[in-house]
């Protein structure tokens, strides 16, 4: 173990972490609580107490296969290590989230220098996609990089004017067309514009569309398929944008869209309400898509690189470990 | 998302278990466990599982299992049952208040769809109620927000109220005092997304409702929510009082499993469902439709048909036997009549057939038109009605039996006909072959009654 108690060491770490732990608080009130409360019950390990646990990941979204799936893992450490005290049991509970998880080391995301980046945005309507890419060109224009915007949610009312506003705040140009329905069109336009400004990276806004929409979803390959065309290797990373208040739905979400448009990576939005996004971990353990970036406000800080250990930390912050707050 | 249904599930539980009349508690817990983690991977929030499921048990070791279902069935049927009842059997609808205007709040999480969902109402209720809308844009922190209302407003030709991003407190108030200035019936207020453990915001609307004392304050939900979906409703209703429940979404292929946790929890109904992306596409919510998206299972509806009619069809395969054996009469034909008419409006049948539904000439359609094969055959006597050569041969008996039903002597040859086509085309049953099923189809592809002819 030892990974998680040197976590979080440096002061900016912790300011950085701030704002996701009292998103995180606010939900141990709600699930984490019991967890805790079962944890400092003495409870023997036993049937009843594995029952409890599992209801408790249930009630985060984790989803049913992936829950069983732990709960098997979690047994037979514990058979292993002979473990008989819930306190000893701590560590092996964590141990075993982070072995479900997979690809580690594809956390960051896929930007280059020299070259044009391209990141393409794509989810459900309503998870959050355009204050994302308003979230993610602030970080890049934080890094010093030169960012563009193509507005390609040519269906949504107010979806253009919500990303320009975005765009005079953070001193961004926004590409649009005014009275077209062909987003490919739209992205096209900026494709070109980002390759005659010599722009480090163009970050596609879509539409929202329900995976299950067939013609929706041929429009979202074209588009794809029009950025390969325009520059090789693009786009560099496809980012599925899910809402943390998602139930199982999420599971097929990213199923269809990884069929359509090879997702890359996952951003997950609104970590600061009352849900954790519990079925981003069944998303990334059945596809093997890493978990990219996380949302957990509505300003435009409001968002940081994913971190499976810190995200871990932060659920079970003041459960598992003292909380370091209080 | 390819589950199972639960149907299957169930019988796979029960493969040991071969017909019998009722089933017994192990049984039942057996059963209860795939019915458990059948509503969790619908979403449905745990503690409400645990409940509805504990019901659900009750009623299934009680009742004995009804003729034409298998246990499976039988116990799909209490879930479905109960989740109807539990999801409202009554259509919910919105209530106007008596002075003008109504006042409407639009309340959720960012992204539910309440901006969408306000226009989709305005739409529903100036085509519905036919009264005159006020759409009013407090949102005034997501960027684009209003201009989006603006042009849901030009989309559906409802005016917006918008003062720009001011106070939406006074913007509600003001909004007010313009409807009734106006002469609007009905006002609809677009509230900023929050997060129901926002205390700010949540006081904000707070200050709104104070202000405008709404005649509903609807919640919008997003289908594709999981277990937090019970405690957000929960919360919003605590603080709030909601009076009903917009489900946003529903065209997607979630489960929907968030509906029968936050109707549980609240106990507030669940009014509308939005089902697409134009400004049409909202309806009244059908719990039985939810009802069978929560169990994975299209067939639900059926399957509740399948056990009521498990007497008629003992009835219709003792009219098929007749039928091949060519005894086949008057008594066996009126008795399939009462059979169809138990079915329902012919027009119905037909509205519920994709594409059917808009067709103007279902107006058309004669609900009443097979009504008279039933008056025809009851204007015959006993004798007649067991021995249809009877008729056949007297065509004073024609007279007698025209004149008595109130039908043309041409009706009763109709009806003749019809009995005899019947009793050939069961007849070739026997000797079954494709050629000869074509063939037969051909021949009943002209019914020689004209259903809607009077005499």
């Amino acid at each position: 173990m030892g990974i998680f108690t040197k976590l979080f060491k440096t002061k900016a770490q912790k300011e950085k972490d701030k704002k996701m732990v009292l998103g995180v608080k606010r939900q141990k009130e709600y699930s984490f609580g019991e967890l805790k409360r079962l944890l400092e019950s003495n409870k023997k390990i036993d049937d009843s107490f594995y029952s409890e646990l599992e209801e408790i990941l249930i009630l985060s979204d984790i989803g049913i296969d992936y829950t069983l799936k732990y709960m098997d893992l979690l047994k037979k450490a514990v058979k292993k290590n002979k473990i008989s005290s819930v306190q000893e049991l701590k560590d092996v509970m964590l141990d075993e989230f982070l072995e479900l998880y997979v690809g580690l080391d594809k956390a960051s995301l896929n930007y280059q220098d020299g070259r044009l980046n391209v990141f393409l945005f794509v989810g459900v309507n309503g998870s959050g996609k355009t204050t994302s890419i308003a979230k993610v060109a602030n970080m890049l224009i934080k890094e010093g990089k030169k960012v563009l915007i193509a507005a390609g949610d040519t269906f949504r009312a107010g979806a253009v004017n919500q990303l320009n506003v975005w765009g005079d705040r953070l001193g961004v140009k926004v590409i649009f067309k005014d009275n077209t329905s062909d987003p490919s069109s739209v992205i096209y336009e900026g494709l070109k514009e980002a390759k005659s400004g010599n722009y480090d990276i163009l970050l596609c806004d879509t539409a929202g569309r329900l995976q299950n929409k067939v013609n929706l979803m041929k429009e979202l390959e074209k588009i794809s398929r029009v950025i390969n065309r325009e520059v090789s290797g693009a786009p560099h990373e496809t980012l599925l944008v899910i809402d943390a208040t998602t139930g199982q739905n999420g599971l097929s979400q990213a199923k269809i869209f990884n069929e359509t448009t090879k997702v890359t990576g996952v951003i997950l939005t609104k970590l600061d309400g009352s849900s954790k996004g519990g079925i981003v971990l069944s998303i990334n353990n059945t596809l093997g898509i890493p978990i990219k970036l996380y949302g957990y406000g509505e300003t435009m800080d409001d968002m940081d690189k994913f971190n499976i250990e810190s995200y871990l930390y932060n659920l079970f912050n003041g459960i598992l470990f003292e909380d370091e707050d209080e | 998302m390819s589950y199972e249904n639960l149907t299957q599930r169930l019988n796979m539980t029960l493969r040991r278990i071969v017909h019998k009349d009722h089933l017994t508690e192990k049984e039942v817990d057996e059963m209860m466990k795939e019915v458990r983690l059948s509503l969790l991977e619908a979403d449905v929030n745990i503690r409400v599982v645990n409940s509805f499921v504990n019901d659900v048990k009750q009623k299934a070791l009680g009742e004995k299992i009804m003729k034409g279902l298998n246990p499976g069935e039988q116990v799909v049927k209490i879930v479905s049952d109960e989740l109807i009842k539990v999801l409202g059997k009554e259509e919910a609808t919105l209530n106007f208040s008596k002075t003008r205007p109504s006042v409407f709040m639009l309340i959720g999480l960012q992204g539910a769809g309440k901006t969408t969902h306000a226009g989709k109402l305005a739409k529903f209720i100036e085509k519905n109620h036919s009264k005159k809308v006020l759409l009013v844009a407090c949102d005034i922190y997501r960027p684009g927000a209003i201009d989006q209302l603006i042009q849901v407003g030009k989309d559906t030709e409802t005016t917006v109220f918008s003062e720009g991003p001011i106070n939406p407190v006074t913007i509600s108030k003001d909004a007010l005092k313009y409807a009734k200035a106006n002469d609007f019936d009905t006002v609809i207020i677009d509230t900023a997304g929050r997060l129901e453990i926002d205390e700010k915001l949540i006081q904000e609307l707070k200050d709104i409702k104070k202000e405008v004392s709404p005649t509903e304050i609807l919640l919008t939900v997003d289908s594709m929510m999981g277990q937090k979906a019970a405690d957000v409703a929960d919360t919003f209703n605590k603080e709030l009082g909601i009076t009903g429940v917009i489900l946003t979404k529903l065209d997607g292929d979630e489960r929907g499993g968030a509906a029968l946790s936050v109707k549980m929890v609240t106990g507030v109904p669940i009014k509308f469902s939005g089902i697409g992306e134009k400004m049409d596409d909202i309806e009244v919510f059908y719990p039985e439709r939810v009802a069978s998206r929560i169990l994975g299972m299209g067939d639900v509806l059926t399957l509740i048909e399948k056990a009521e009619d498990a007497l008629d069809e003992e009835e219709s395969e003792k009219l098929m036997s007749k039928m091949m054996s060519g005894t086949y009469d008057y008594n066996d034909l009126l008795k399939q009549m009462k059979m169809i008419k138990k079915m329902g409006k012919l027009s119905g049948l037909l509205r519920m057939i994709p594409g059917f539904s808009n067709l103007s000439q279902l107006r058309d359609i004669d609900d009443n038109a097979l009504d008279f094969i039933t008056v025809i055959i009851q204007s015959m006597t006993k004798e007649e009605r067991r021995d249809p050569s009877l008729i056949a041969y007297s065509s004073s008996r024609k007279r007698r039996i025209a004149y008595g039903s109130g039908r043309s002597v041409s009706d009763v040859n109709k009806l003749e006909q019809m009995l005899e086509k019947q009793k050939k085309a069961f007849k070739m049953f026997n000797n079954i072959d494709e050629s000869k099923m074509e063939e037969m189809a051909k021949r009943f592809g002209n019914s020689p009654i004209d259903f809607n002819k009077r005499k």
